[in-house]
């Protein structure tokens, strides 16, 4: 069965459907939340199957289907759904690790409160993931980029009592906020230049032919390529919404959230994001590439943050005490891995680890969630210890989750996408630094796994609550299970044959892997391995308080690692006080400038009304005041007379008429 | 039948009745209040539904002579711009009156100052004659005047003098502009001005009074816009009166009252004047910028709710005024282009509803909090409520993140395309306006945070009711449009689209830069 483009969107549509469900069911209706999120996701999965066999009947093909979103002036801003290998895969494997992290979240948070909107708002995060997956604008990629950054947001901060969760969820959302206003201009630029965001169009889309040469074409005053300053733009989005080195600051925080989040948003899917976004583009990433007169090429870029943000997480990660900030620093490191691969002209083998990747940290995750849970929400490592006894299954699917991510040779999925990544780097003719940084992370990476084991796993418990662990209800082992079955199993994507970067990308010629390069990287993960063995595993910690052994060793180093090389606080006090600052200048401009004229300009009015009033007072009316005296002084003689007794008058009437009649009769003698 | 009449003066009938009415009893002043106000909304239907967005003109026309020496005409209109801005009014303002529903001192007053107000603002919106629109322009004032200072907090009679007199004193600009055109052209009809200024003759008319009265005049009117918007940094006047009035009347002053700025700016400066708002648009820019960054980074500095809320207002107007600016700006110069001025100008319009509904039910939210901590609306008054109110604080989150501008949700769409309008026009400019959208993210976060967040403490630790009944049925159905505009914004474009379109093909290069009169 296949489903065709048309109908691609009911992939994200079914969970969204639960998180509907799930955001109008009262708190008490846990079983028909969490088994619409889980049926939801289930069905996503079988609709993504059908539409992989579709893609993959013509891997080169990319099908679409576009639609008028709204109407503008004589156009029109147009969405659309793209179906091809990279859709249908990225589909699989979300709806695939998503299924079975709902059900481990059965278990997990099966005492919280809030389980319904847990539900919800992971149905929604899954929605919105598969909405970047199958859209073929930059825009519908672009609102679903954003609503993923909504979910991830509420869900770091599932736990909102806790100040950390607030504060670190707000971290999250403001920091990938800052690389998605790059995107917002990369986009709107790319829309002003090609007046569409659609990916394929029928040669009109930006990501075809003549959109990509005309990019190229034009140059800016810098002498940057058009296409190459909205590249990087664009890139800015995937550099902070993929943790990449300089805005990786809140990953780590982010693990604030309940561990299952950890395991779906910040390990498997959403910080992958990034690296989709990338994959999804690459077209107009490499665009500038064969122009040699160009300053600088976009994909340079990307290769050198790659190659930075894969070394810098592989080293902190070294001097991490709590289990999820060391997985948490290795996605760091490994999303790094997938930016170089694709920098060094290989996005194939960027979506190949990206792919492994979500299985098997989704795993580690998973499994640190089960001794997280099983040790009463103990998650430093040095309180940990002696659960493989009883936590068999745990730490057996934890090792092999481990084992995948060091690269142990062969058998794991891990490494063949590291072996793809690390072939491509030598390949790059531009550059080796990336590989050198890739082969040291690789040292790296063996080293704290190691040490993660051993320390969480082997030796003695070193607190109350790491002794009454026991393995936790199959309801979260099963997936556990199922996640290191598929950590093992999708090796065969690359062997024998290497079949999956080849539906990606059938024109990719992949020459077999230079032997000597694969000599050396299992030399060097025997090495981490080893090394990580001789300093946590042979000599282990007797109780939570004793010192670390390389922080013995090297105690300024290991300080300085511990506390993630000082980027928060070099942020705190650049940006931080930068705008704190803005801030206070724009309320003091308010409060003193503005405020302060305006109030001038009263006062001044109000001094007008002054002036006029002296004015009138003292010139005007007091030539009126004195003639209204003069007058007041007349009447109040005259007034006298009105005493308001009757008897007066009528003697006054009186008197006169006496002297009336008086008068009449001296005037009649006459 | 004379619709756009009755749109205006059916709430002044119903200001009338209240006054008439002076044993009415407080139940039943309320509910006239009420339903005098819904008939904005339901006539507004009635004229959505009879309006045809493609057709040229004015819809609905009313025009009759009414005082024939001065050649003064009672002539209303309706385009694409004023019915959305008459469905605003009609959804906001019950929205507000229900918001004060429990105003204790007097509904009767209360309800006749408001309904006094809503007509003024209508008539504002579909006035077509200098005369009787400046008439509503200044009849808006009273009612504001007093309702933020007969119902305000304890600062409201200081901000609504502010408010009164620094309104009056801008608009008093602009009426002496006005004076000087009916002087030199006979008119004072906004087609027919437009119809001059779009000939040139205008200005021409004008220069002949004296060469310096085109920018006199120029100035007299963008200085009374101005103060309306406000356009930064003539907006001291707006957090205080903001913040002091009461919720319902911070409702509709933010709602409906902020947009007959840009109203002005959209009906009035930029067809009569397109010259000389060119030659300024490059300062005019800067401020509009202004409003944006400052707007919003000052917005972070406040710690009263209410304050907060009034800076993001005047960074959200800004936006609005940096579309029409970059349009103005990059007339007849290389830049300009007619798919970046459309979608600058359809932006505006989606922003001007858009933040109507959303800033609206911000300060419905604001208002919710401040009813249950007895007044107090601190930033550090709270906490936790999110615990203490599930509803509330989902349907608060909801309008903030509308409010930021998150996708999906009404905000979104305008900001998207006064970006891609304003990057196409003037990229610097909308390079630095994307700090906007960071501090607004910023503080409305740290709202969020600090206000719902945490453990529970200030006003929410003791008893704290969820929302329930009358605030119920305001902020549900605004929440709702949320959703449904950021979904299929169809709904609203569709009805101006065809109006930018011929606005934008009608821009005259010539016109706006060959007669440049500044030096």
């Amino acid at each position: 069965m296949t489903l065709s483009v048309q109908h691609l969107w009911l992939i994200p549509a079914l969970p969204l459907l639960a998180a509907a469900i799930g955001a109008l069911t009262p708190s008490g209706g846990r079983t028909l939340a969490a088994s619409a999120a889980i049926a939801a996701m289930v069905a996503a999965f079988v609709l993504s199957c059908c539409a992989l066999v579709a893609a993959l009947a013509d891997p080169t093909a990319n099908l679409t289907y576009n639609f008028t979103w709204f109407d503008l002036g004589t156009g029109a801003v147009r969405l659309g759904w793209l179906l091809n290998p990279l859709t249908a895969f990225m589909c699989v494997m979300v709806t695939f690790v998503g299924t079975l992290i709902f059900v481990f979240s059965l278990g997990y948070m099966h005492d919280d409160e809030n389980f319904t909107r847990f539900f919800c708002f992971l149905s929604l995060f899954a929605a919105a993931m598969l909405g970047i997956v199958v859209s073929n604008s930059l825009l519908f990629l672009f609102v679903s980029w954003e609503l993923v950054g909504l979910a991830s947001y509420l869900l770091i901060g599932f736990w909102f009592q806790k100040p950390e969760a607030a504060a670190a969820a707000k971290k999250a959302f403001i920091t990938t906020r800052i690389g998605d206003l790059g995107l917002l201009l990369g986009m709107v630029w790319l829309y002003h230049a090609r007046g569409t965001l659609l990916f394929f169009d029928g040669g009109a889309g930006v990501l075809e032919p003549a959109s990509l040469t005309a990019l190229m074409v034009s140059t800016l005053s810098c002498g940057l390529a058009v296409s190459t300053a909205i590249s990087l733009l664009i890139f800015c989005g995937a550099v902070g919404k993929s943790g990449q080195f300089p805005l990786h600051v809140w990953l780590p925080d982010a693990m604030e959230g309940p561990t299952p989040v950890s395991a779906l948003i910040h390990a498997a899917t959403m910080v992958a994001a990034g690296v989709f976004l990338i994959a999804r583009i690459y077209p107009l990433m490499e665009a500038d590439y064969h122009h040699h007169n160009l300053p600088i090429h976009a994909l340079t870029v990307v290769a050198f943050i790659g190659a930075i943000t894969a070394l810098m997480g592989a080293l902190i990660a070294v001097a991490q005490n709590d289990i999820k900030r060391v997985l948490a620093f290795s996605t760091v490191s490994q999303l790094g891995f997938m930016m170089l691969a694709i920098g060094v002209g290989s996005w194939v083998a960027a979506i190949f680890h990206l792919l492994t990747h979500a299985f098997f940290k989704a795993l580690l995750f998973l499994g640190a969630g089960s001794v997280i849970h099983a040790a009463h929400h103990e998650q430093d490592m040095r309180k940990l210890g002696g659960l493989s006894g009883p936590m068999r299954v745990t730490f057996l699917t934890f090792a092999v989750g481990m084992m995948a991510l060091a690269g142990v040779p062969f058998l794991f999925s891990g490494f063949w996408s590291k072996e793809a990544i690390l072939h491509a780097a030598h390949a790059w003719d531009v550059s080796h630094i990336p590989l050198y940084f890739g082969l040291t992370a690789v040292v790296l990476t063996a080293f704290y796994m190691t040490r993660l084991v051993a320390e969480t796993f082997f030796g003695k418990p070193r607190s109350h609550a790491a002794g009454l662990a026991h393995e936790n209800p199959a309801v979260m082992t099963v997936p556990l299970v199922i996640l290191a079955a598929c950590a093992i199993l999708l090796s065969l994507l690359a062997w024998p044959t290497p079949w999956l970067q080849h539906q990606l990308d059938p024109q990719a010629h992949t020459e077999p892997g230079g032997l000597s390069l694969m000599m050396l990287s299992i030399v060097l993960v025997a090495l981490g391995l080893g090394a990580g063995w001789a300093l946590y595993g042979r000599l282990l910690r007797t109780n939570a308080s004793a010192p670390d052994p390389l922080a013995a060793a090297l105690p300024r180093l290991h300080a300085f690692l511990a506390a993630r090389m000082m980027f928060d606080e070099l942020y705190a006090a650049t940006f931080g006080r930068l705008s704190n600052g803005l801030a206070a200048l724009a309320d003091g401009l308010d409060r003193y400038v503005w405020g302060g004229l305006v109030n001038l300009v009263a006062r001044l009015g109000q001094f007008g009304g002054l002036v006029n009033r002296e004015a009138d007072e003292d010139g005007l009316n007091a030539g009126f005041d004195a003639v209204s005296r003069k007058v007041r002084s007349v009447g109040q003689i005259y007034s006298r007379a009105q005493t308001g007794e009757t008897h007066g008058y009528l003697r006054v009437i009186a008197l006169g008429f006496v002297v009336l009649v008086l008068l009449v009769m001296l005037g009649g003698v006459r | 039948m004379p619709l756009l009449s009755l749109i205006i003066f059916v709430p002044w009938v119903g200001a009338l009745l209240l006054a008439a009415l002076p044993r009415i009893g407080d139940g039943a002043a309320r509910v006239l209040t009420l339903i005098a106000s819904l008939s904005t909304l339901a006539l507004g239907l009635v004229a959505l539904a009879s309006f045809h967005p493609a057709a040229p003109g004015f819809q609905f026309v009313e025009q009759h002579d009414w005082i024939r020496s001065l050649n003064v005409h009672y002539h209303l209109g309706l385009d694409g711009m004023s019915l959305l801005l008459v469905l605003l009014t009609g959804i906001v303002s019950p929205a507000a009156l229900l918001a004060s529903w429990k105003q204790a001192r007097s509904p009767r007053y209360f309800g006749l100052l408001f309904l006094a107000l809503q007509g003024a603002a209508l008539g504002v919106f579909l006035a077509l004659d200098f005369f009787h629109w400046f008439i509503f322009w200044e009849l808006s004032l009273v009612p504001a005047f007093f309702l933020i200072k007969l119902w305000g907090g304890p600062g409201a009679a200081r901000a609504a003098y502010q408010f009164f007199i620094y309104t009056l004193a801008g608009s008093a600009f602009m009426l002496l502009g006005f004076a000087a055109i009916f002087a030199a052209t006979g008119t004072l009809d906004f087609t027919q001005l437009a119809r001059l200024a779009a000939d040139g003759l205008l200005v021409e008319k004008l220069a002949a009074v004296s060469g310096f009265w085109p920018q006199a005049v120029f100035l007299g009117v963008l200085l009374g816009l101005a103060v309306k918007v406000p356009l930064f940094p003539f907006h001291t006047w707006l957090p205080p009166a903001y913040a002091e009035a009461p919720v319902g009347v911070s409702m509709f002053l933010t709602g409906v009252m902020s947009k007959m700025g840009v109203y002005g700016f959209l009906r009035i400066l930029w067809p009569l004047f397109p010259a000389h708002l060119h030659a300024a648009s490059g300062w005019l820019l800067c401020l509009a910028l202004g409003g944006v960054v400052f707007g919003a980074f000052a917005a972070m500095r406040q710690t009263d709710l209410k304050r907060m809320v009034a800076y993001s207002s005047v960074n959200h107007l800004s936006y609005c005024l940096l579309a029409l600016f970059a349009v103005s700006y990059s007339t007849g110069r290389i830049g300009f282009t007619v798919p970046a001025s459309i979608a600058a100008f359809a932006g505006t319009l989606l922003q001007m509803f858009n933040h109507g509904l959303s800033a609206a039910a911000l300060f419905l939210c604001v208002g919710i909090l401040e009813s249950r901590s007895g007044g107090r609306r601190g930033l550090g008054d709270f906490g936790g409520v999110r615990t203490a109110a599930p509803v509330f604080a989902g349907l608060c989150g909801i309008t903030m993140f509308s409010s930021l501008g998150l996708p999906g949700l009404n905000g979104f769409v305008g900001e998207f395309l006064i970006f891609r309008g304003v990057f196409g026009l003037a990229p610097c400019t909308a390079t630095i306006a994307t700090l906007g959208l960071l501090a607004t993210a910023l503080f409305l976060l740290t709202f969020w945070q600090r206000v719902f967040h945490g453990p529970r403490a200030g006003a929410a630790s003791r008893e704290f009711r969820d929302v329930a009944g009358i605030e119920l049925v305001a902020l549900v159905p605004l929440v709702a449009l949320m959703f449904l505009f950021g979904v299929l914004p169809h709904l609203l474009t569709n009805l101006f689209n065809p109006l930018v379109t011929s606005w934008v093909s009608h821009i005259n290069p010539v016109v706006t830069t060959a007669q440049l009169p500044l030096p």
